[in-house]
Formats: structure tokens, sequence, C-alpha cells
């Protein structure tokens, strides 16, 4: 779809047009920069309560984006900013629910880890985790009831990938063929909790294998990697061949949540992640080298952060909700 | 323009710090992410990172400074091509808190809220010409009238398909309606139940059967976290149409986690309704109001009842609002409230009762979630005595909710405290006589009023 014979070539994935790599550019770094503003306002005290920052693995969620069409849901963890952002959900409406204003949203009552859009498909955004896995293999059961090639993606991390409920879905996809893209956020950290402390199964990639779930281990730092990932799991969804099981290889940069001193690691490990496998240092190296000019970069650059800011002034300046808001939208009106 | 650098919460409840070391100083270049400070919290010890680039003008705060406030300012932060003079003459307007001013009003006393009413719809309608059924059939019925009604509705379950229901409620279903509407699932409660959801929240209307309710609790956090709050979390965007049926509370020599009452604890929540069916009339007309209503509904049924006969009406329309309550038998001298197979219990209470010359109303609640507060009300401002029966247990049960809803809203009229009838505080016991002992019996029903007589 994006491959023409100028576009950039690399080992590790399918060619990109430069369009689709200037959108994706653009995409990590909105990302980035609007996660870099919420720790910000989270540090002013402006948003309360858990905060988890998508810093570091900005790449599956546009990556996979990529790949998405109109009407694919998506679904979540806590982790939710990149992947509301990605499906389309405006900044401010995103930076408005986190810091509890009418404009967010929920109308602020959802928060951080509680935002959904039926409008845009995305369906949360939830606290509870695991939880997430066998609604979303309900919206991929939802597509196959109404008879539509729609697909759901459904994220998790690893740390996830150890709750009963995920093998429960997977048996139920598999059984009856859902059209469902498992995505393994595998951070190599759940809070503090390493992989290798979690997890018996040292490859999650081949955690669908009793179920006969098709799968990849892709390297989630690279945008290049999971394009070419997702785009194999999407078409083998489309056509009705069931399940499809992606483990990105990724890594946070920032504490599991913002209260999180982050002891469990060293800092080295962080600082050697930024240095040599950042998503987006590594895109906007491959777009350098295939002759697109530094000052797209700047470009994008100015207009992302404009978009971040005003998201900002919006998410401070939209009132707090009404005090009626506190009665509505327990039942719907029958 | 230079900026300042803030103090910042670095946990939901951090109110002030200590600035424990500078990573980066006055004349160093940092990039967004860039640690630039390690502070000491009320947890522990966190590293602050840099939200722009620039180069650090002036450190504002010595390292080892205790009792930092919030927000204030630590750093000063020079924009691209800035002198270091522009970190002396930076004021607080070019502080990005200073945006943040907007009055965040937290009155001092907010009050109490008054729930707003919730609507009460027409429950006396004559429905005309009835015949006797079994509340199996009804509840089968209620199940085909709606499948039929609507491409929408599909039932899943374990054995509910090929096996026609473990307690054969839907006996038939798969026939008329194939396999893509009724869908025998794995033993996987938590996993259907949240597959389920999902596909409720996208507007699909799924009717989930637990093969008795004791195993909801393997999906209890799907039914509360995810079916009950969606809506509230999502600002009205996002309902969840579905039902969760089976049968519940005590069957009979099945021991204790078969044998359990789970009204109170779903009726607990907020953003579910609960309904429990008495009768074969109750039965139909309460599944299809649930199956219809646009959120979450508990349909508590019971296993002994299955296999009874009631008059149910024969029009193919006939449903019943969910939460209002049946006067079932008018007196004048106590209420007794009861819902599910303790109707049949309280029925003959009040027979009993009537031969010693006591009439009693008896009150089939039929919701429990919205509960029918106005006619528990009505009754006991004309009889003026209120005794509670349910099958489960005591504590923090429906009958304490009945009873405070008597005290505060008709305590003048009430001649006698408010009483409890209820299941032995204990799981249940295997032995038939111990069984037998643990369960009310319309005795305790009449020995409950005549202690309020005599009082």
């Amino acid at each position: 779809m994006d491959e023409t014979p100028s576009a950039s070539g690399r080992s590790n994935g399918p060619a990109l047009s430069p369009e689709t790599m200037k959108r994706a550019y653009r995409d990590m770094l909105l990302v980035r920069r609007f996660e870099e503003k919420a720790g910000q306002l989270y540090g002013m005290g402006l948003i309360g309560g858990f905060c988890h920052l998508y810093i570091g693995q900005e790449a599956v969620v546009v990556g996979i984006g990529l790949n998405m069409k109109q009407g694919d849901k998506s679904i979540t963890s806590y982790r939710d900013h990149g992947q509301m952002l990605v499906a389309g959900m405006t900044p401010r409406g995103v930076m408005a629910e986190l810091t509890g204003r009418s404009g967010g949203y929920s109308r602020g009552k959802g928060g951080s880890m509680h935002m959904f859009s039926r409008e845009k498909e995305f369906y949360g955004g939830h606290g509870i985790v695991g939880a997430q896995v066998a609604l979303g293999t309900g919206l991929a059961f939802a597509n196959k009831y109404r008879g539509t090639d729609e697909v759901s993606i459904v994220y998790f991390g690893e740390g996830a990938s150890a709750q009963g409920q995920v093998y429960e879905s997977f048996n139920l996809a598999a059984l009856h063929k859902l059209p469902c893209i498992y995505v393994i956020e595998n951070n190599r950290y759940g809070m503090g909790t390493s992989i290798e402390r979690a997890s018996a199964s040292k490859d999650l990639s081949r955690n669908g294998e009793p179920w006969g779930i098709a799968s990849r281990k892709v390297d989630g730092m690279d945008i290049f990697a999971v394009h070419e990932a997702a785009q194999e799991a999407v078409e083998y969804c489309r056509a009705g061949k069931g399940p499809f099981l992606l483990e990105m290889e990724t890594y946070r940069y920032r504490g599991h949540s913002m209260s999180d001193p982050a002891k469990y690691r060293q800092r080295s490990e962080v600082e050697e992640m930024r240095r040599t496998r950042d998503p987006i240092d590594t895109l906007k190296a491959e777009m350098l080298r295939s002759g697109i000019e530094e000052s797209v970069f700047k470009d994008i650059e100015t207009d992302v952060k404009a978009i971040v800011a005003d998201a900002a002034e919006f998410a401070q300046t939209s009132p707090e909700p009404d005090h009626s808001e506190l009665w509505t939208d327990i039942l719907v009106e029958a | 323009m230079a900026s300042l650098i803030l103090m910042p919460a670095l946990s939901p409840t951090m109110t002030e710090g200590t600035l424990a070391r500078w990573v980066k100083t006055a004349g160093e270049t940092v990039s967004a992410g860039d640690v630039i400070a390690e502070i000491e919290t009320d947890k522990a010890t966190m590293e602050v990172e840099a939200v722009d680039e620039g180069v650090i003008g002036k450190t504002l705060v010595a390292e080892g400074t205790q009792n930092i406030a919030v927000n204030t300012p630590i750093a000063v932060l020079l924009a691209e091509g800035e002198d270091a003079s522009a970190a002396d003459t930076v004021t607080r307007s070019a502080d990005p808190a200073a945006g943040a001013s907007v009055a965040i009003e937290t009155p001092a006393d907010p009050g109490i809220v008054e729930a707003p009413e919730v609507a009460q719809a027409e429950n006396d309608r004559d429905w005309g010409e009835t015949s006797e059924i079994t509340v199996r059939q009804a509840l089968r019925d209620a199940m085909a009238a709606e499948l039929r009604r609507d491409e929408d509705v599909f039932l899943i379950g374990e054995e509910v398909a090929q096996y026609q229901g473990a307690y054969k409620v839907s006996q038939g279903l798969l026939d008329e309606f194939g396999e893509k509407r009724v869908i025998d699932t794995p033993i996987t409660e938590h996993g259907f139940t949240g597959m389920a959801v999902g596909a409720a929240l996208t507007g699909l209307k799924p009717i989930v059967e637990f093969m008795t309710m004791n195993f909801s609790l393997q999906a209890v956090d799907h039914i509360i976290n995810s079916a009950a709050k969606t809506l509230y979390m999502s600002g009205g965007q996002m309902g969840c149409p579905i039902v969760f049926r089976g049968p519940n509370g005590a069957a009979a020599r099945v021991g204790a986690q078969h044998s359990q009452c789970f009204a109170s604890w779903f009726a607990h929540i907020p953003g579910l309704k609960v309904v429990a069916p008495w009768s074969s009339a109750d039965a139909k007309g309460l599944l299809r109001a649930a199956i219809r209503d646009p959120n979450p509904v508990i349909v508590l049924e019971n296993e002994i009842l299955y296999g009874q006969k009631f008059p149910c009406p024969v029009d193919e329309d006939f449903i019943l609002p969910i939460g209002r309550a049946k006067i079932e038998r008018e007196g004048t001298d106590v209420t007794l409230v009861a819902f599910s197979i303790m109707v049949g219990v309280a029925l003959e209470a009040a027979a009993l009762l009537a031969e010693e010359g006591i009439s009693a109303e008896v009150i089939n609640l039929r919701s429990i979630r919205p509960l029918d507060t106005e006619t528990i009300v009505r009754s006991v401002k004309k009889t003026n005595r209120i005794v509670s029966v349910e099958e489960g247990w005591p504590v923090a049960g429906i009958g304490a909710e009945i009873c405070t809803v008597a005290v505060e809203q008709a305590f003048d009229w009430l001649d006698a405290p408010p009483a409890r009838v209820c299941g032995l505080d204990l799981p249940m016991p295997y032995a038939a006589n111990l069984e037998k002992l643990a369960l009310p019996k319309p005795e305790w029903v009449v020995d409950a009023v005549r202690k309020q007589l005599r009082d």
C-alpha cells in the first residue's frame, strides 16, 4: 500500500513512502510531546491520581495505526494516551480528561485510565489489568457477528499476559476464528517486576501456540518492523483466518506511573535504550538517509509543539464539570 | 522565552519534597527527557526529567533544600539563543503554571446531593387472558420473543445450545435461532462474560446465562468494573445493554458453594439493575424488560421455581416494568416484603397469620435495584409494621435495606421495630436436616409478626 519505487528500503521491514514516514514521524512525536506535557501537568498538580506515560513505546501504536481503517476497533489498558491519539481522538479532549475538566472525552468523569470514543471506535482505557483482553475479544466477536471485515486491536502488557482471562480469550477467539489482533507490548517490566521474574514462558510470542494462534515477535522500537508485522496480521484477520498475536519488544522510558521511583532497573539501561534504539530517532535517521530535508523535521516539531501547547491550554481553561454531572450517565434512560 | 522549572508533584499525595541533587547545572544544555535533578518525595527518591529543550540558566534552589512546596520554581530554562541574563528577568508570567490558575471550585460542604427520582412505569395494567405455565417456560418464551424481535440479541453460556440448557431453560432455542445466536461456550466464565460485555459495548445485546449465579463470581470483575461503570466513565458515550441471568440461591442439597443469594452483592452496585422474579408472569415480563433495557440487568432466577406453574398473560406484548413491586396479597396489620422464592413463604405465612386473625399484606419486590420504596412505604403507613423475608444472609442484606427504608421514610407510622427474617448466617450445610434448619420457613415469619404484635 505504501510501497513505491522511490521509497526507502530497509532490511528490517518493508519500504514506506516518504509521506507515510512523515506521518509516522509526526504521530510518534505527537505522542511523545503529549506525554511529556502530561508529565509536566502532573508535576504541577493539574493531573491527579494515576498517570501512566507511553514514552518510548510510540512505534508500536503508530506502526499498527498505519494499518487500521475506518471501523477497526481498539482497546487497551491504562497506558492509553498513545492509543487514543492514534485512534484520532483530539489532543484537547484527551488532555482535558487528564485534568478532569468538562472538555474531556468523559467530561471529567473517567480520567487518564478511563477514556473512550464511540466515534473513533476506541473502547478504553481500562484500569483492570487483563480485562481489556476479554473485552477486546468481544469487540472482535461483534465484528464477526455483524459480518464486517473490521478487526479489533487488543493491546496489553507482558504483565497482563499472566492473567488467566488472557488465555480464556485466546481459546474463545481461536474457537470462533475472531478477527482479533492481540498485541503484547512487552516493555520488560510489569510495574516493578521484570519479565524474567514474572513469566515462566520465555517467549511470549508463543503463548498462543496451544490454540494454534498465528504469531510474530517484533522489534517494537522499529516502526518499519511494526508496520510490516501489523500489515500481515491485519490481512490475516480480515481474511477471516482467526486471531493473530504480535509480541512487540518495546521499552518504556518513564516509570510505571508518575509515582514510580524506578529502582528496579539501572538508569544506564534506560539511557542505552534511548541512545541506541529510540523509535523516533531511528525513523528520523532513516528519513534523512532517504533524502528528506532537515527542515521537514523542524516544521513537524513546530507543528506538534503548537498542538500540544493548545491542548494543554485547553485542558487548563476548560471548566470543571458542573455539579449536576455527578448524577448523569449512571444508567441509560430506558 | 525563558521559563521556570517547577518543583513537580511525583505522586498523588506529594505536597512537598527535598531537592536531593542537581544532575544538570547552570550552563548545561538539556533536551526533553534528560534527568535534571533528583527529588526525595514522601515515598521515594525520584528523578525529574526536563520537558523542554534549552539551557539551564540558573538553579534557584540549593541541593539538600528540604520541604520545597510543589510548584515552587527550582530553575530557569533558557530558550535557544537566549542570554543567561534572561534568567534574571524571567517572571512568574513565563511560568507555565500561570495559565493553570483557573479557579478550581471545591465547595467547603458539597452537601447531600439527592439522586433524581426514578421514573415509575405503569405496573398494574390488566393483560387479560392467562394460561398456566412453568417459570422455565416463561423464561424460555421471553428469550424466544426477544430473539425474534431483535437481531442484535443473542444467548451465550455453558450448555445453552446443544444440551438445551443445564436446567432446560433454553430448550428449542438453538433449533429456532441457530448457532450464530445461541452459543455454547467452554467453561470459562471470566472469558465469555468479558467477551459478551465487549460485544455489548458495541451495541449488541447479549443474554449471558450462568449455569448458576454462583459461577458469576468468576466473572464478577466484568459485571461490576466493565459492564456497570463504563457508561459513567465514558461520560455517557458507551452503554452496556446486557443481561446476566441464572438460578440464584439455594437449590436442594447442593452444599455451600452452590447455595447462596447474590441479591445483596449486585444490588450494591450503581450502574446495575437487579430483578428477582417469583411467578411465571414475573419471569416472562421482567426478563423481556431486562433484554430490552439499555443497561446491564441481573436476573436472579431460582432453580426450585423453574418447575412451578403460575398463570401468565398470553398477550404477545406482555412485559413488566423494572422497578415496580407487586402487592400479592392485601392486608392491614403487617407488611411482609419478599422476593423470589420467599414470596411463596411470605404468602404461606400470611395464610397462617390469617388463621390467627392477623391480616398481612405481602409485597413481591420483583425488582431489587431500583427498589420500589414507594410501594413499601405506602404499605407500612397503612399496616404500621414491616417484616422482610429473604433467603440470603442477614448481614448487609436486602432486609437491612428494606428495614432502613421503613425507618427513614415511615418512622412515625411504625408501631414496632422492623424485623428481618433471613437465611442463617452460615455456609449452607449438605445434610438434609441441617439444610432445612438453615432456610427461612413460614413459621419464622409468623413468629416475627407475633413478636411485633406482642411487644
